[in-house]
């Protein structure tokens, strides 16, 4: 069974990063980013499983608890960006360039 | 092996003057110094209402030159020679300075020569160490001077002629914005001079072979706001560089085999070398290059004649009694290595022989005074080698010597002849050429005492005796006579020919030689001092004889150049003590002779009379040719001379000699670097395709950067993607 | 554990969190794609209790699930982006060919690093009836201090977002 969670695991994995590549949609992008640390999860919890001990559902509770503040810090800096441009497309958010 | 002779404080010589032989180059570095630090000072200018600047067009030039503060140098060169301008405001100064370093080194020299004369036999050189200089793996190289016979003959003589020299040239030179200037190469030179004659090794000498001929670029070119003069005196450096490159090639490969460069050193393992191999002869061949350039010889003598331009003083000093000599010195320095070379020394002896007839030739048919001498210093140059190529250094060192006295008599005299000839022409507003021998003319009349010592000097040429060149020819001509008999010399074969043949030919060139020396010199002093003056009826009131300042060393020079045969008298001759000077020189130069001459160092009494006689005969024979045959009455003055034609146009010429090397070397090479070097490789290979194409490539690259930097996020998503997948892609492949 | 049922529910949800998962990255509209993303995580939290950590599944649908998606779903619907835009936001084709070969040459990646080294059959559970001991006890004594630390970036996170999210200082 682990092999095949750590299976699953890449797979969600390549999806989010997939999604990461092809949307451009800015809140879509967050998601695939949420989902790319499920996955990261799924795997921590398979190795967790296969050496015994829960040391790595300790690490899955400390991810999931900065995934939720990075959420939030994110979601509020795309609230503003959405007041600055109207739209959370990315095309529109190059103030970057140089 | 310098240490331990230097160790040898048990040397006869090291509690005497000998031990203060390091002061005798730092006298005149001191003078060079002082005058140095005057001639930096400016000199000031007449102001233009002054009565002596009028009518000369130079002048006002010259006055705005010396206003030119910044460049101090600059104040001191006219355009031209002849006229002075401004004297120098501490020319009083320098006047005292500038000789008395001379003096006081004269004496120095004397001092020691006298403590050596006083020691009895001495076998062995005093070398005095100063400090290691290049000490590096095997090569260990210290500063350090060599007392012995040889070159306190040289430092006489430096010290002797240059003090006269300096004398002379506070007359001459005295009125020259440049004075002190004047005096300080002129100091330096001897300074450098004494170290290429006291150095213990070949490198020390090297060094003053160096600064003796900077010291000649800087003086030849003394009025180097004339750019003839400047170009001249690049010429002498260049061609001189040219040898210098031999004489290096020479060290190197002296070094490699013999593993050591002090003169005692390489004395001890020359005969490892091998009698007659290639090696032996390539480096003597080398050390020959250096003597070619230093001391004018064909093919590299073309920058003595333009070495005219300089000052007389400095045609004198270096161009007739001390560089040009270096090369002869060397010669009979090394002599432990010639003589394992009869190859070498004979080709010295041959291309020798060769220079002196050729410039014998040329100038036979030159106008201006100091050129005819200049050739004529190439032609007795070329019997300084002769001597010394067949292995008769005494002979070759004795013609030095002599040589020194009467061309620098010579030279002061030709001086002072240009100089009342410029007082004559400066007072009438003439701007006639001072130096040519066709302005002049029967000035016997205004300057006797200058005839007269001038006479004497010619004689001494020519080879009459009882005067010291007589003696000098007759022992270098003797001996080569001698060796072409039996000897080393006469068993070699030289390109196929054998030895006894080809020093004959040199003998009887010689004989043709000195011929042809008795012929332009009786020239010279027909034209100049004989016959009708030509220099025009405004100026003959001007013309008179030079100061006592100037005449005082000339008549100097006369005695010894009268005088003088009797340092070195041939055993056929016993007018006095026989040989003084091959007995004083025999401790160093001795063993080298007997090895190249066996027993034939001189030839058979009877044979030496004939010689003797057959020389005398020559030498008259040419002054009765050139008082028969030359008429100093149909000579035109220059300005109405007419063009000569046929080979009398190619003596005057020079054969083309410079204009051949022009067209042959210099151009080719000043073209092939204009175009090629500048042009093509440091301009377009360099600048171009490194320096430029070097900031090009950066900007392509900062370009190619810029690009990354879109502000687009997604694009940075992508390549946060792709440098994932390139690290997944190293543990995966790993 | 190895049984054939439990086998077949593991493979079940492993594959319907995949198809979820497929599902919410190609959904046009902002709120059907969250919750498909939601669907997801209910198939992980499942997985995550087949493999012996029941209460990270269930903190799993508490917080993930329950928390964060919701605040995705809030923020969308404050911007009112609920809607499937005309224009849609997904890359063009040759976009979507380039991440596909990302995506592939990616999978492959990991999958040649998975395969090397893993089980393919669990061993025994050693505790059946501590089931949030063995998580807390490591939690509160090896990992103090992350857990101390965490709590103040949650600190931060919540002033961060208010301050950023807060509308300018207009003209009092």
């Amino acid at each position: 069974m682990i092999s095949e969670a750590l299976f699953f695991s890449a797979v969600l994995f390549t999806i989010g990063v997939v999604g990461v590549l092809t949307r451009r949609n800015a809140i879509i992008i967050f998601m695939c980013v949420e989902l790319m640390l499920n996955a990261v999860n799924l795997s921590f919890i398979a190795l967790s499983r296969l050496h015994g001990s829960t040391n790595g559902q300790v690490f899955v509770l400390f991810v999931m608890t900065i995934a939720a503040a990075e959420a939030a810090v994110g979601l509020a800096i795309i609230i503003s960006i959405f007041r600055h441009h109207k739209s959370v497309d990315l095309r529109n958010i190059n103030l970057l360039k140089g | 092996m310098l240490q331990d002779l230097a160790a040898v404080d048990t040397h006869t010589l090291a509690a005497t003057a000998a031990r203060y032989v390091g002061l005798l180059p730092l006298i005149p570095l001191a003078g060079f110094l002082v005058n140095g630090a005057l001639s930096l000072i400016p000199a000031y200018t007449m102001g233009p209402g002054d009565p002596s600047a009028a009518g000369h067009d130079h002048d006002g030039a010259a006055a705005a030159h010396a206003h030119d503060v910044d460049h101090a140098e600059q104040s001191g060169a006219t355009g031209d020679d002849h006229h002075a301008v401004a004297r120098h405001p501490y020319a009083a100064v320098a006047s005292v300075v500038g000789p008395l370093v001379l003096v006081l080194s004269f004496a120095l020299a004397v001092a020691i020569w006298l403590a050596m004369a006083s020691a009895g036999e001495m076998n062995t050189p005093y070398v005095q160490r100063f400090f290691d200089w290049m000490v590096t793996g095997d090569l260990k190289i210290s500063w350090a001077f060599q007392v012995d016979q040889l070159s306190m003959i040289m430092v006489l003589v430096i010290t002797g002629v240059g003090m006269l020299i300096h004398i002379f040239s506070i007359g001459y030179m005295g009125d020259d914005p440049g004075y002190p200037r004047f005096f300080a190469y002129l100091n330096l030179f001897v300074a450098f001079m004494l170290v290429l004659v006291l150095g213990a090794s070949y490198p020390v000498m090297f060094v003053g072979w160096e600064g003796v001929g900077l010291c000649s670029y800087l003086l030849i070119g003394f009025w180097f706001s004339d750019k003839a003069n400047a170009d001249a005196g690049k010429k002498a450096f260049i061609v001189n560089r040219i040898g210098d490159v031999g004489f290096l090639l020479g060290m190197f490969l002296l070094f490699a085999n013999a593993g050591t460069l002090d003169f005692t050193g390489v004395a001890a393992s020359a005969s490892s070398l091998g009698y007659d191999s290639a090696l032996v002869t390539t480096i003597c061949l080398f050390f020959f290059l250096g003597c070619v350039g230093k001391s004018a010889q064909l093919p590299l003598y073309v920058w003595l004649p333009d070495a005219m331009a300089g000052p007389t003083p400095v045609s004198a000093l270096i161009h007739a009694a001390t560089m040009v000599t270096a090369g002869v010195y060397l010669i009979a320095r090394s002599g432990f290595l010639f003589a394992m070379s009869p190859t070498a020394c004979i080709t010295v002896a041959v291309v020798g022989t060769l220079t002196a007839l050729f410039a014998a030739t040329i100038g036979l048919k030159q106008w201006d005074i100091k050129k005819v001498l200049a050739y004529s210093t190439i032609s007795q140059l070329g019997y300084m080698f002769m001597g010394v190529g067949a292995g008769a250094y005494a002979a070759g060192m004795f013609h030095l010597v002599t040589h020194a006295f009467f061309k620098a008599l010579l030279f002061l005299g030709s001086g002072s002849v240009i100089f009342a000839m410029h007082r004559a022409y400066h007072h009438t507003g003439s701007h006639e050429d001072a130096q040519d021998m066709r302005n002049m003319g029967g000035l016997r009349k205004y300057m006797p005492i200058t005839f007269v010592l001038m006479w004497i000097a010619t004689l001494s040429i020519a080879g009459v005796p009882p005067f010291s060149g007589f003696f000098s020819k007759d022992g270098i001509l003797g001996a080569v006579f001698a060796r072409a008999q039996h000897g080393a010399l006469a068993d070699a074969t030289w390109l196929g020919m054998p030895g006894s043949a080809v020093l004959y030919v040199l003998y009887a060139l010689g004989l043709v030689t000195a011929f042809l020396t008795a012929i332009y010199m009786t020239r010279l002093m027909l034209y100049t001092f004989h016959g009708p003056n030509r220099t025009g009826d405004a100026e003959q009131a001007h013309l008179a004889e030079a100061p006592w300042s100037m005449t005082g060393p000339l008549v100097v020079l006369g005695v010894l150049s009268a005088a003088g045969g009797w340092l070195d008298l041939p055993a056929a001759l016993p007018l006095g003590p026989v040989g003084v000077l091959e007995k004083w020189l025999d401790p160093v130069v001795g063993a080298a002779t007997a090895a190249v001459a066996g027993t034939a160092t001189e030839a058979v009494t009877s044979t030496e009379y004939f010689l003797i006689g057959a020389a005398v005969v020559i030498a008259i024979l040419g002054i009765v040719v050139a008082v028969a045959r030359l008429k100093p009455a149909a000579l035109v003055p220059k300005r109405d001379a007419l063009p000569s034609h046929g080979f009398e146009h190619v003596l005057e010429e020079k054969y083309y000699v410079d204009e051949i090397y022009d067209d042959a070397i210099v151009h080719p090479l000043v073209s092939g670097s204009r175009n090629v070097l500048w042009t093509g490789i440091d301009r377009g290979i360099i600048d171009s395709l490194f320096v430029n194409g070097s900031a090009v490539l950066a900007r392509g690259f900062g370009w190619i950067g810029s690009q990354l930097q879109s502000g687009e996020t997604g694009a940075y998503a992508w390549a946060i993607a792709i440098g994932a997948l390139a690290v997944l892609g190293a543990f995966t492949f790993r | 554990m190895n049984t054939l049922v439990y086998t077949f529910h593991f493979y079940l949800f492993g594959l319907l969190a995949i198809a979820s998962a497929l599902a919410f990255v190609t959904r046009k509209s902002p709120v059907a794609a969250a919750l498909w993303l939601v669907n997801t995580m209910f198939c992980l939290s499942a997985l995550y209790v087949m493999l012996d950590a029941q209460f990270i599944g269930a903190v799993q649908v508490l917080v993930y699930a329950g928390a964060i998606m919701v605040v995705f779903l809030f923020v969308v619907m404050l911007l009112n982006l609920g809607q499937a835009s005309d224009i849609t936001d997904i890359r063009g084709l040759g976009g979507r060919l380039m991440a596909g070969l990302v995506g592939l040459a990616m999978l492959a990646e990991l999958f040649a690093l998975s395969r090397l080294h893993f089980p393919r059959l669990m061993g025994a559970m050693t505790d059946h009836a501590n089931i949030v001991n063995p998580v807390s006890g490591p939690l509160f004594q090896e990992y103090l201090l992350p857990f101390e630390v965490t709590s103040v970036v949650l600190l931060v996170a919540v002033v961060g977002a208010v301050v950023l999210a807060k509308r300018g200082d207009n003209v009092s």
